[in-house]
């Protein structure tokens, strides 16, 4: 059965034409790297996303702090990841690449800080 | 009044002018100095929070506030000169600069002026949608700036118009904090977005899109209560018997952005009704001497990492400009046909490599895009597609040109 898949994994974004029987790859075109085969044999098993969203900070210049995943989690797992990550409320100050949740929901895969949130009272604008 | 003398100065601390400062400073340009009206250096990367910023330049998939990190690191280890909270009101072509700050007015003069201010979203009133004005409508950029930057929730239910890749990028984040995002509806026949973020910010969450759609009606008093959306037919016309009705309490808007160039009027930089951008030439400079532009305010890119790229391509022309007075004419114009939307540059010497980035007006399947001088081809490539959310940069070495004529670039049917 031909099946198309528009690949995320690059700006690409490459439209690939997959012939699939029993959940096996037989036959690919369109894609510009081999990143797309492999995308599409995850998309058949179990489909990765990665999530970003914000956690609460108190006491920093910001009121946020982004976050993402260090990894890939399968897409059905999603919604449970945000609920996790929604408990949090961290203090500042906060650096890039902080572990905010270590292996999250045991899918190895961490939550980690991506911007920087100063404490309040040492914030100066240079 | 004191006027503070500078080589370079930068408007604008996103993507762009950070690249740019980087490469000069690395360059040997020391005098130079970043002019930022937030409080902080980043643009809008900084409410960017999704990740797959990077993949081409550092081969991993960053969020937006690490993408800019990676800059502003680089600008606090060589100690580039910046200042936040300080927004330029006017500059001139004699490249004087007045800036005004919470400390008040300061005036500084430059030998090179760098614009990187970005762009604006396209608004509510420049559609002109009918109907009434209540609160619950916002522009992608500004739903986004309050949800990941000011902490302040948009809506439960929600309509997008658009789609532009931001609307996108907030179907997908507001679904994850729990709003029903409803549908996108398009005017044109194809979608605005990259075709990545279609699949993984409304396949991957089953929100529709319909394209060849617009909103018709907006109904509520102070708050938004719902939509009416219709069809249209081939020239954009709403076609009758086709209106539906959606429930709301959010619509976004996600449709376009325009350069940011009130700045660059007023020095008398030529803007290309295009791009609505200054004209350039292959080293990045406008129609005024020593005053140059990259990143989205001269034309809007899909990707920051062509943004950084431009910007520090730039930026090795400033130095050139810095170090002998002037730059090489350019007297040769790139003229497209009707397929094309724009290119950039407009103006090339002939006596350098350059790299013309255009988008096509519409979607083509195995098409050619062909540059031709004096009707023979000089170059040619061919492209499995071809699509306006995508921009086409092709690279040109001086030696592939033939004589000193226009340049026009073509797309072929294959």
């Amino acid at each position: 059965m031909i099946k198309e898949f528009t690949c995320i994994i690059c700006p690409n974004g490459c439209d690939i034409e997959a012939d699939i029987e029993n959940g096996r790859v037989l036959f690919t075109e369109g894609e510009k790297c081999k990143r797309g085969i492999t995308y599409i044999e995850q998309e058949l098993i179990n489909p990765q996303r990665n999530i970003a969203t914000s956690i609460e900070v108190m006491g920093g210049h910001l009121p946020l702090a982004s976050v993402r995943l260090t990894a890939p989690i399968p897409k059905d797992r999603i919604f449970d990841v945000m609920e996790e990550i929604k408990k949090i409320k961290i203090e500042a100050p906060v650096s890039i690449g902080q572990i905010i949740i270590c292996d999250v929901l045991s899918l190895n895969s961490d939550v980690i800080a991506t911007k920087e949130v100063n404490k309040a009272e040492n914030f100066t604008v240079q | 009044m004191t006027v503070s003398k500078r080589e370079v100065i930068i408007i604008g601390g996103g993507p762009a002018g950070l690249a740019a400062a980087v490469k000069l400073k690395q360059l040997g340009i020391h005098d130079l100095l970043i002019i930022e009206r937030e409080k902080e250096l980043g643009g809008i990367l900084r409410q960017c929070i999704h990740d797959g910023f990077g993949l081409t330049r550092f081969k991993e998939a960053l969020s937006g506030p690490e993408y800019a990190q990676r800059f502003k690191e680089e600008v606090l280890k060589l100690g580039i000169d910046y200042i936040t909270d300080t927004t330029v009101i006017e500059i001139s072509a004699d490249k004087q600069i007045i800036a005004a700050s919470k400390e008040g007015l300061k005036t500084y003069q430059s030998k090179a002026i760098i614009l990187t201010m970005g762009c604006r979203e396209r608004t509510h009133g420049a559609i002109s949608i009918p109907g009434a004005r209540p609160a619950g409508v916002y522009t992608a950029g500004v739903a986004q700036a309050y949800m990941n930057l000011k902490n302040i929730a948009i809506g439960k239910k929600v309509v997008i118009l658009g789609s532009g890749d931001i609307g996108l990028i907030m179907a997908r984040r507001m679904t994850l904090e729990g709003a029903k995002v409803e549908a996108v509806f398009e005017l044109q026949p194809y979608p605005s977005g990259l075709p990545r973020n279609i699949e993984q910010c409304l396949n991957d969450y089953s929100i529709p899109l319909f394209l060849s759609h617009t909103v018709t009606n907006i109904k509520g008093t102070s708050r938004l209560e719902g939509i009416t959306v219709s069809q249209v037919d081939e020239r954009f016309k709403p076609i009758p018997g086709t209106e539906k009705d959606y429930e709301c309490d959010t619509l976004i808007l996600s449709v376009g952005l325009i350069p940011e160039n009130e700045l660059s009027l007023l020095a008398g930089v030529e803007l290309d009704e295009r791009t609505k951008g200054p004209k350039v030439d292959e080293n990045f400079q406008t129609s005024v001497k020593g005053i140059f532009a990259a990143g989205n305010v001269l034309h809007v890119h899909d990707l920051v990492d062509y943004v950084s790229l431009e910007a520090e391509n730039l930026a090795q022309n400033v130095a050139i400009y810095l170090n002998n007075g002037e730059l090489d004419h350019c007297s040769i114009n790139i003229e497209t046909d009707l397929n094309f939307g724009y290119t950039v540059p407009q103006h090339i010497s002939a006596k350098k490599d350059f790299k013309v980035s255009m988008r096509v007006k519409k979607p083509y399947r195995n098409c050619r895009i062909d540059i031709l001088q004096s009707g023979h081809i000089i170059k040619s490539i061919k492209m499995r597609k071809a699509i306006p959310a995508e921009m086409i940069q092709i690279p040109v070495k001086w030696h592939e040109l033939k004589n000193f004529e226009t340049l026009k670039v073509v797309v072929v049917n294959d």
